[in-house]
């Protein structure tokens, strides 16, 4: 199987042969609403995020850019669901998923999202196969389903034939399509990449963005946080952060003809 | 359910691959506690197990009076008052029979035995045989079986009888051939025929309480060993010669019912006592005995609890101090797991499994280790060993229940990380 074959994953997508008609009427499935979030350091209260609100559509995809200290990693923790905004809701698939519990937030984050990592982080101790089973295991998919989950996805990022290394086994690059597939195989509402490409060199870097850019046109939702502005003009949109707000959105080098700029807020 | 537990042992065991050697030198403080408390449990229950065997044979019933050489020491004046022409007279008598006999309540059976050492001869063949004169009672105050022909009977004592009955080691010398009974033997210069054979007391008792051959011996009516052969013993030794008359060696006094011997044993050592001013008699009760053998196993039990729980508790802080090392060393791994659906229960559960795997495993092969080393020792220290599956059982039991104890602090703080700095640990 290859990532064409793969590609049928929406009815936009599919329907529109790789040049989709990505209008407003896709759904909305992931919604940030005045989100906010403050630390206590010391005696002072920083807010990180100070009431962001943005709308992703199925399909969509989106770069998140911003200065360190602009509040990108707590936005994408936040969406990641791997933090709970101090304020503010955050719906993801049509559920408000800011007040879940921990175990709610872990389910969630198990089904309905994908995670793409700067340093990849595979597990070392398991195989390519097992390494993409992870999310499968947590979620109770029984064994022979999940393997055979595993190898699929695994021949859809082209490490078919690897499937029984090591990570150490294998390149950067090698290694980032692992943690690609990984993030693909329980199926998410979408995929969140951190500075996916940082520790690859420009020429695989480039592989991997193109794999990216495959999903994409597949119809898979991707949210990727990134510092380098020739990366982020690959996406549909682009949102700036600067000290905690939304700076600015605006359209990327993908972006769809005839269809305005959502409302920044 | 049951798979996902086995595909959680399965992840543990890799990951504990990952480090083999750190993983073994963990495991090793378990394998040791396991394997020492297996081994001394085996080895202490079978030491008990023959000191009660060797009591038991001397006869739970009985208190048993012996006949002892008084020390120089305590030789001072009485010593030397019953010190005669004929040499050293001390020990039992057979006024001490009859006054045990006659004022002692709560007793079935009391007998007197005279042992001394007599030459004896059948033909050409000869042995140096214990030769003890006693009474038909002995049959019921010992634990001796007549093979062939009979015991002593009422009349040979009365008749003052030359009959013999004698032992599986004396037959077997003077008799390898032949059946001895009815045959006629010299002990010491005199004929006595034989009347019985004893079955052999061999095997782990071959050497008794005393250390003589319980089947070198020659038994002869009490009466008649006083007619043919009087008291007095002569000793050769080292050119000088020296006597001692002895009356009886021992006198074996069978209690009623188990629950009267500490009454009848205080009776006898009272009467004993009033009778002997010299040191010269010892009073030996095998329940007594039996207890105090009891009592130091649950002695010995209890310093074996003790060694083992400390051997378990360092055991059991080197496990904790290593997995608490190996989640601080897979902070990022539980972040990605985390950020991949994983539960706090998830993690919990794989570190748990973790140190179960762990102490299991050094449980296991601690158990195998305990239960060789008492097979060695009783091949090269000829000491009996019994391993006990229970003591087994519990030791390996303990192994897993230190795994779980000290594993739980390890896998909770693992669980309790925040996924998000669980992440960005370096």
């Amino acid at each position: 199987m290859t990532v064409s074959e793969l590609g049928d994953r929406t009815d936009n997508a599919a329907s529109a042969g790789g040049g989709a008609p990505r209008g407003e009427e896709r759904p909305v499935i992931l919604e940030a609403r005045d989100i906010r979030r403050s630390y206590r350091m010391g005696g002072n209260v920083v807010h990180a995020l100070d009431g962001v609100s943005f709308k992703v559509r199925q399909g969509d995809y989106w770069a998140i850019m911003g200065q360190s200290g602009s509040g990108k990693s707590t936005l994408l923790n936040l969406l990641g669901c791997l933090d709970r905004p101090t304020e503010g809701a955050y719906l993801l698939g049509g559920d408000d998923v800011a007040q879940l519990d921990d175990d709610d937030l872990a389910e969630i984050r198990g089904q309905r999202l994908g995670f793409i990592f700067q340093s990849f982080n595979l597990i070392l101790q398991l195989t390519v196969l097992e390494n993409i089973e992870v999310p499968l295991f947590y979620q109770g998919i029984p064994a022979r389903e999940a393997r055979e989950r595993a190898q699929r996805y695994a021949e859809l990022v082209g490490l078919g034939g690897r499937t029984h290394h090591r990570p150490l086994e294998l390149s950067g690059g090698q290694q980032q399509r692992v943690a690609i597939a990984r993030a693909l195989v329980n199926e998410p509402l979408v995929i969140l990449a951190d500075e996916a490409t940082g520790n690859l060199d420009s020429a695989t870097g480039r592989e991997i963005l193109g794999l990216l850019d495959q999903l994409h046109v597949q119809g898979r939702t991707i949210i990727m946080v990134t510092h380098d502005p020739s990366i982020a003009n690959r996406a549909e949109w682009v949102l700036r952060l600067k000290d905690g707000k939304i700076d600015r959105i605006e359209p990327g080098g993908k972006h769809p003809e005839g269809v305005r700029v959502p409302e920044s807020h | 359910m049951l798979t996902t537990f086995l595909r959680t042992v399965a992840l543990g065991v890799r990951s504990l691959l990952l480090h083999k050697l750190r993983s073994f030198l963990t495991m090793l403080g378990i394998l040791f506690g396991v394997a020492s408390v297996v081994a001394m449990l085996a080895i202490g229950e079978g030491a008990s197990e023959e000191a009660q065997a060797k009591f038991l044979e001397l006869g739970s019933t009985n208190v048993i009076a012996r006949s002892r050489k008084p020390s120089a020491d305590s030789d001072s004046s009485a010593g030397m008052a019953a010190r005669n022409a004929r040499g050293v007279i001390y020990g039992l008598t057979f006024k001490d029979l009859d006054v045990i006999r006659g004022t002692i309540s709560g007793v079935e059976r009391v007998v007197g035995v005279r042992s001394v050492l007599k030459p004896t001869a059948h033909g050409s063949r000869n042995v140096e045989a214990r030769l003890s004169g006693t009474t038909e009672d002995f049959l019921d105050v010992a634990r001796v079986e007549i093979d062939r022909g009979r015991f002593l009977t009422t009349s040979d004592n009365l008749r003052r009888a030359n009959v013999t009955v004698i032992g599986e080691e004396v037959r077997r010398q003077l008799f390898p051939f032949e059946d001895p009974i009815a045959k006629h033997i010299a002990i010491g210069g005199e004929s006595f025929e034989v009347v019985g054979t004893m079955r052999s007391r061999g095997g782990a008792s071959e050497k008794n309480f005393e250390g003589s051959d319980e089947d070198k011996v020659c038994f002869i009516p009490l009466a008649t060993m006083e007619t043919r052969f009087g008291f007095i013993d002569m000793q050769r030794s080292a050119g000088s010669r020296s006597t001692e008359q002895v009356e009886l060696h021992e006198v074996r006094v069978r209690a009623l019912s188990l629950d009267a011997v500490p009454d009848v044993a205080q009776a006898v050592r009272d009467v004993l006592k009033r009778l002997h001013e010299k040191d010269d008699v010892e009073v030996i009760v095998p329940l007594e005995l039996l207890r105090t053998v009891e009592e130091q196993k649950r002695i010995w039990k209890a310093v074996l609890a003790a060694i083992a729980g400390i051997s378990l508790l360092v055991g059991g802080i080197g496990v904790m101090n290593v997995m608490l090392a190996t989640v601080t060393e897979r902070t990022r791994e539980i972040g990605v797991r985390r950020a991949l659906g994983a539960k706090k229960r998830h993690v919990i559960s794989q570190f748990l499994v973790e140190t179960l795997v762990l102490s299991t495993a050094g449980g296991a092969i601690g158990v195998f280790l305990g239960i060789a080393i008492p097979f060695v020792v009783e091949h090269y220290a000829d000491m009996k060993t019994v391993v006990r599956w229970d003591a087994v059982g519990l030791a390996f039991g303990i192994s897993a229940l230190v795994g779980v104890v000290f594993g739980l602090y390890p896998a909770m703080r693992a669980a309790s990380m925040d996924p998000v700095e669980a992440l960005r640990h370096e």
